[in-house]
Parts: structure tokens; sequence; C-alpha cells
């Protein structure tokens, strides 16, 4: 997936932003009233994509099954039914993960964005590592040119930082602590711009 | 049976013995009571002798009913105890009515607890059972539990209490560390086996404790040591010792902290055993290539026909194990990520296997290969590599069927898979008439067969019509309330039903309801059956070990009916999460019949009606 490219021009991304911001807060999932995709980040990019940019990746061929009945296929626990121990088992090996890890119960924060009218509520648990998320959010919030490099640090030529808030309630630069420790700490995440981040990146 | 020594398809459970073991037990009782002397007592001393040859607990509770004088005498006899539901029946009831237990298999949470669905702290705690048993049962010498909260002070407890102690069988438990491990390895002094299968042991990872060291010195009595949940390594020398010390030893697991370097060793000092959980199987940083070593040990063990573990499995070392590929009875490669081209050699070797775990990695090739020469296969377990809906499916119907047609004495078989047909589900029940137990998990939810475009209510149909044995059925994809109508109408001798997301209406779960007469574990999520459903059962409910819905249209009035109408079910509502509170349906209910009324340790998250 190419870094830095921006997708959102301003003629015709207008209809994309509205598509977009049929995204709320919530589970995916939870509200039956819209065709809610499961995987909100890969539907906005469907819709996102179309033909102006062909560079992108089409992801629509994840979605090769679409049930009659319009069951959403949110993030449901417990299925498949496979023991959470063997779940375990494989947590290190598997490369994407897509489920909540190990079955364990979702650690879901509010994502907000700096420009984007609206929030989005993300699993944290899902993903194992801060390249992940941040693979993840750009995904979720592609149209407005998140772009920059994964581990890029304050330093990088990044246009977005990812901060979060940690329990005591500061806002602290995401990647300082080992993965474990910031999972279990977060609260919320900010995707905030470059320039205001460099007011973070001495908290210790 | 692998991994089973609580009977995973519901039946009598059989414990994990060493063949010649039984017979000697019986030998025991039997000489026991020949011993007592008044001759009035004679017919039930006669009776005493006869019922000791009853082992199995369904054919001891039917003796216990015919009248006080056998229900004495066969309280007195019982050695095993069975509790399939630990909240059926309190510590202080079951210790009064069987006096001489030596042997207890306890029961706890359901078994949706291990996909997540059961919050923690629920229940199905030890301690009151060991409590209870410390003073009453001085003599007992088994235990094995199933989906119970072990604390590492019951396990202290136990360790203290029981002097004959000699069986620990530790099943999807939780709540112990290593320490509560070095109290048993250190009291129990007859020790035979310590099987801990798929626990969730919970150290710290500084505060691990080096539980193998402490097993006594010398000779050990110990048969069967299976401890590959356990995720800390343990202090190898001592491992090693113990194994040299230990002659009887003929079943070893290991955890995925022993390379292949040291499985050698370990083999090296133990050519007797007969089941081997190979660790990790693959070689750790420094340690050189122990391939030579390693093909010697294979080659020079002829007794061994259990192989599990492989938790990374170099795959160059997989070859390794042809040589014992030939005397395999038994073969777990569920933790190994396995093509068909690697499978080929190994599978193409195992003429005699009976049970066979693999991942789906394998794919419908592996598959038709395991068909074309596992001809005695009873058993085969086929998990996901990746368990989401929408991961590419790697089996198929084409699995399936190649299966049903190369191991035609099939007897349980779990299938997980994207997607099926009919055909391939109707070919297995044509050709597989032995089967006992078909899990099949269709991972996409509401999926019709893929050929056709119909619900799958036809393969199912005809397994429930056509294998007459089967005690145990698990459904999925997509059906109709057609599909609980076949298994209300042909599925007699079902004892276990698993269902997710199936069903139109309510007439699904009456079908099953009516129509099953031997069902005593009925668990349901996500399916739109409602309260006329759940009231169509009043009639069999007391039959039942339990029942269990989530997810479905289940209302409080309906619940606060059953409760009302069968005084002796516990009703639970389980309300885990703040949004369970706002439906006017019930998230997860789950009942039981009682001998003793609604529990007192209920968290509260746990409503009672």
């Amino acid at each position: 997936m190419e870094r830095g490219r921006n997708l959102y021009t301003t003629d015709d991304t207008d209809q994309n932003l509205i598509k977009a911001t049929e995204l709320r807060l919530g589970l995916p999932g939870t509200d039956e009233q819209l065709d809610r995709p499961s995987r909100g980040c890969k539907r906005m990019m469907e819709a996102t994509s179309e033909e102006n940019d062909p560079t992108v990746e089409t992801t629509s061929n994840e979605y090769r099954y679409q049930e009659s009945p319009p069951s959403a296929k949110a993030q449901v626990v417990g299925w498949p039914p496979i023991r959470s121990y063997r779940k375990n088992n494989f947590q290190s090996r598997w490369s994407e993960t897509k489920e909540a890890a190990a079955g364990a119960p979702g650690i879901y924060v509010k994502v907000s964005m700096d420009g984007a009218p609206y929030l989005r509520k993300i699993d944290i648990n899902v993903y194992q590592s801060y390249e992940k998320l941040r693979e993840a959010l750009e995904d979720m919030f592609k149209c407005f040119s998140l772009g920059y490099s994964p581990g890029a640090g304050s330093g990088g030529r990044s246009n977005y930082a990812v901060a979060y808030e940690d329990k005591e309630g500061d806002w602290m630069l995401a990647g300082d602590v080992p993965w474990r420790m910031f999972i279990s700490s977060c609260k919320r995440l900010r995707i905030m711009r470059g320039s205001e981040a460099k007011g973070l990146s001495s908290n210790s | 049976m692998l991994e089973n020594c609580g009977g995973d398809n519901g039946d009598d459970e059989r414990w994990s013995l060493h063949p010649d073991e039984a017979s000697q037990t019986k030998f025991r009782q039997v000489s026991s009571i020949v011993c007592m002397p008044p001759p009035d007592q004679v017919l039930e001393n006669v009776l005493e002798i006869v019922l000791c040859f009853l082992t199995s607990h369904r054919d001891r509770n039917a003796a216990s009913l015919v009248c006080k004088s056998w229900f004495r005498a066969e309280a007195q006899t019982r050695q095993e105890v069975f509790i399939g539901n630990c909240y059926a029946v309190s510590p202080a009831r079951a210790i009064d009515r069987f006096r001489g237990v030596r042997s207890l298999v306890l029961k706890g949470k359901p078994r949706f607890a291990d996909f997540n669905l059961v919050p923690l702290g629920w229940g199905a705690r030890f301690s009151p059972w060991v409590a209870g048993m410390s003073p009453a049962y001085p003599w007992l010498e088994r235990i094995c539990l199933k989906r119970m909260t072990v604390s590492d002070a019951d396990l202290v407890l136990l360790a203290r209490s029981f002097t004959s102690f000699r069986d620990l069988s530790l099943l999807s438990c939780d709540g112990f560390t290593t320490a509560g491990l070095a109290a048993v390895a250190e009291n129990c002094r007859r020790l035979r086996s310590l099987d801990l299968i798929e626990n969730d042991v919970e150290d710290d990872e500084d505060e691990v404790v080096d539980w193998v060291s402490r097993f006594p010195p010398g000779k050990t009595c110990l048969e069967s040591l299976v401890f590959d949940c356990v995720g800390f390594a343990v202090n190898f020398g001592a491992l090693e010792a113990l194994v040299a010390r230990s002659p009887r030893l003929w079943r070893l697991r290991v955890n995925d902290y022993i390379s292949v370097g040291r499985l050698c060793r370990l083999m090296s000092l133990a050519p007797q055993l007969t089941h081997l959980g190979t660790g990790s199987f693959s070689t750790f940083e420094g340690e050189g290539d122990f391939r030579a070593i390693l093909e010697s040990a294979f080659m020079a063990s002829k007794s061994l026909v259990c192989l599990s573990g492989f938790r990374n499995l170099a795959i160059d070392y997989l070859p390794i194990i042809y040589p014992a590929c030939a005397n395999l009875i038994s073969l777990n490669l569920s933790y190994a990520q396995i093509t068909a081209d690697m499978l080929g050699p190994v599978i193409t070797r195992c003429h005699n296997l009976q049970t066979f775990w693999v991942l789906d990695s394998v794919r419908d090739e592996g598959l038709q290969m395991v068909a074309a020469t596992c001809k005695n296969l009873r058993e085969l377990r086929v998990f996901p590599l990746d368990p989401t809906e929408d991961s590419e499916g790697s089996v198929s119907d084409i699995g399936l069927q190649a299966i049903s047609e190369g191991c035609k004495h099939l007897e349980s078989i779990l299938y997980f898979c994207q997607s099926m047909t009919n055909a391939a589900v109707v070919a297995m029940s044509n050709n597989c008439r032995d089967l006992l137990v078909f899990r099949l998990c269709i991972m996409g939810r509401h999926r019709p067969d893929h050929l056709t475009g119909e619900p799958m209510d036809e393969g199912f149909g005809a397994i429930v019509q056509n294998c007459k044995k089967l005690t145990r059925l698990a459904v999925s994809g997509l059906l109709t309330d057609n599909a609980f109508s076949h298994i209300g109408k042909y599925g007699k001798s079902v004892r276990t039903l698993s269902v997710a997301f199936a069903g139109n209406s309510d007439l699904g779960l009456r079908y099953v309801l009516e129509g099953c007469p031997k069902l005593q574990k009925l668990e349901i999520r996500d399916s739109p059956f409602g309260d006329a459903g759940l009231l169509s059962g009043i009639h069999h409910y007391y039959n039942m070990r339990f029942l269990w819905m989530s997810s479905c249209k289940i209302t409080l009035k309906g619940c606060k009916e059953v409760a009302r109408r069968l005084p002796h079910m516990v009703v639970e509502v389980i309300r885990d999460r703040p949004e369970d509170d706002s439906g006017s349906f019930m998230e997860k209910v789950y009942m039981y019949r009682s001998l003793v009324g609604p529990r007192n340790d209920a968290p509260p998250f746990v409503k009672l009606l």
C-alpha cells in the first residue's frame, strides 16, 4: 500500500464524503437500518477508490460472499467456535488479525481525526503492533490524506500523528511505550496534525 | 482418546486409564467386601459384589432406583461419582449419599464458555467441593475437572488432604498457577497422572514457580504427565531427572518450550513411552542439528501409538516421524501449518490411524490422502488455520465427500469450512453409518449450499435419518425450521445439540424439544426462537442437563414462566454488558435442574429466577 498519496481531490469526492460520513459512532452491526458494512474501513475504501485512483487496491474481492438476509458481518463474539486456547496458540503466527485477538473482550476506543466530521470506534486489541494500528487508521480515514510512513515518529515526513489519551487523562504520542502497555492504558485515540503533535513529543 | 479424559462426545466418561488398571480396581473392591461378616446380610453383600461390576454411572443410576436396599448398596459401593453440572447438586448432598468415593468427575461452566460467551467470574468454583471432600473422602484417589475454576489454595488443600491421591486431570480449567502445581507435585507422593489439558495457567511472568523440581526424589509412580498448556519454561534439568526416575511413564506431553534437542534427551530416557507430545518440534537458537539423534529416537520407539505437539513445527523435521507412523493410532497435527505435500508422506504411512486432528491448511487434497490411506479412521477433526468468517476456504465439500468415501468406520467428525453442499453431507450420512458425533461448522453465517443455493436442511436431515447411532450434532449454515423438523423426527438418540444462527421461528425449537426424547444438552445462540419455543420444552427440561440460549428472542416473562412451572429448574439470566439491559430479549439464558435450588455464589451480573 502506497504511503503519502492524496486521494482527497476536490471534485467528486463530496459523494465519497457523504458516504464516508454515513459511518457513525458505535460498534458496526448494532444499527440495522442501514446496509452496514462490518469492516467499515474496507467498505469505505470501496466507496472512495472508484475510478479516480487506479493504484488503489480494491478490497471488494474480500467481500466475495453477500448473503441475502441483511445480517451485518460484524465481529461476533465466539464465532466461529474455536476455543481461546487454540486461538492463543496461533495469535503470534497470523500475519493479519481479523478478529478480536484470542477472543478477548475487545478494547474499544473512540478515534477522532482533526478535520474529520465523524468519530470511529475501533477495537485496538485486534492489532498487535503500532504499525498495524496505523495501517488500519489510514484505511479508515483515507480520504483525509492521512499519508505518513509507519514508524516515522515526530521527526519524519508525517502529516499526521497518532495520539492517545491514557488512564490519567494525559495525551501522549502513540509509539513510545511497549504495545501491551499501550493497549491497556489507551482510552481514546486522536489523529492530529503534525504541527500540533510536536507539543506532545516531549511527554515522558 | 486423544485429549478427552472427560469424554467430549458426552458419552460415558471413561477414565484415561491404562488397560491393566481397571481389572485391578475391581479385584480390590470385591475382596474388601467379601471379608465382611453378618450372615443376615448375605443378600446385601451379594448385591454389593454384583454391583461392583457396574461401572457406568448411567447403569448405577438405574440400579439405585430399584428399591431402597439397592439404593443403599449402590450408594455404598459407588467408587466414581460423575457430576455433569456442578450446580445440579451440592457437595454436601453428594458426600452424604456416596460415602466410599475414590474418584470424582466434575464439570462446571457451560460449553459456550470456551468461546467467551460466559463472563469471567460466573462461577463453577472447585473450592466448596474440595473443602467438603477433604474431611469426608480421605481415600480419594482421582479427580477430573472440566471447565471449573480451581485456585492454588484448592490444589494445596487437595494435595494435603488425600494421602492416596493418584490422578489429577484438569481440562479447560482456570484460576491456578504454577504454585498450585508445585503443591501437587510435592505432596502427592503416589501421584500417577498429572494431566493438564487446555487450561489457562495464570502466572505473572516473574512469579513462575519451578514445579517440576518439587516432585519427590527417588523412583516415582508417575505414568502420565501432560503439561502442554503450561505457558512457561520448565526447569529442564529437573524434568530430565524426573523422567529418568519414572520407569512407568507411558504418556508425556511437553509444552512448546521444549525444543527437539531436549525432546531427544527425554525420548532416550523414556523409550517405553506410548503417548508423546512433542512440544515445539523445532530447534532453538544455537542448539545445533539434532536430526540424526532424533531420527534414531523415532526409529527406536516401537511403542509410540499417539503423537501430538508440533507447536512450532520446523518443516524439515517432519520426515523424522515417518518410522513411527505405521504404529500410530492417534496423530494430532492441528497446531502445524502444513500443506498437502508435507502431509502426504506422513499420512500415507499411517495405515492404522484411528484419530486424526489436522489444520485445514492441508486442503481438500490432504483430506483425499487421508481418505485413501486411513481406512480405520474413527475420529477426524479439521480445524481452521484462519478462524474468521471471510477467510479463504481451504477445505470444502470435496474433502468431506472424500473422507466419507474412504473412511467408512468414521464415528466422530468435527469439520470447519467456509462452504458446503447438501450432496456431500448426504454422502457422508450414507457412507458413514456408524457416526456418533457429527459437528459441521460452516464458518460463514447463514451460508446455503454453495452449488444449489438451497438451505442445508437436506444434508443435516440425512445425517439424523441415516446415522441411527448419532448422539451428538452441531449444525450450521443456512437452516430453516425444516432442518429442525428432521432432527425432531429422526434424531431419537441425539443427546447433545448445538445450534447457531439457524431456524426461522419458534417451530424450529419446538420440533426438537418435542421430538428428541434423549436430548440432554441443548445450546443455542443467535437464533430466532422465542418464549413459545422455550415453553414447548417444559415437559422435558427435568430430563436435561442444561439449556443455553443466547441472543435469541426469549423474554423475561418466558423465563419466569419456566421458573414458575418447574420449581426445580434454576433459570439464570446473565447480563454482562450494559447493552444487555436495554432490550426486551434476554441476552443469555442458562437453565438446569438442581436438587438444591438456586446457587448462593452467583455474581451480580447473574440473575436467578
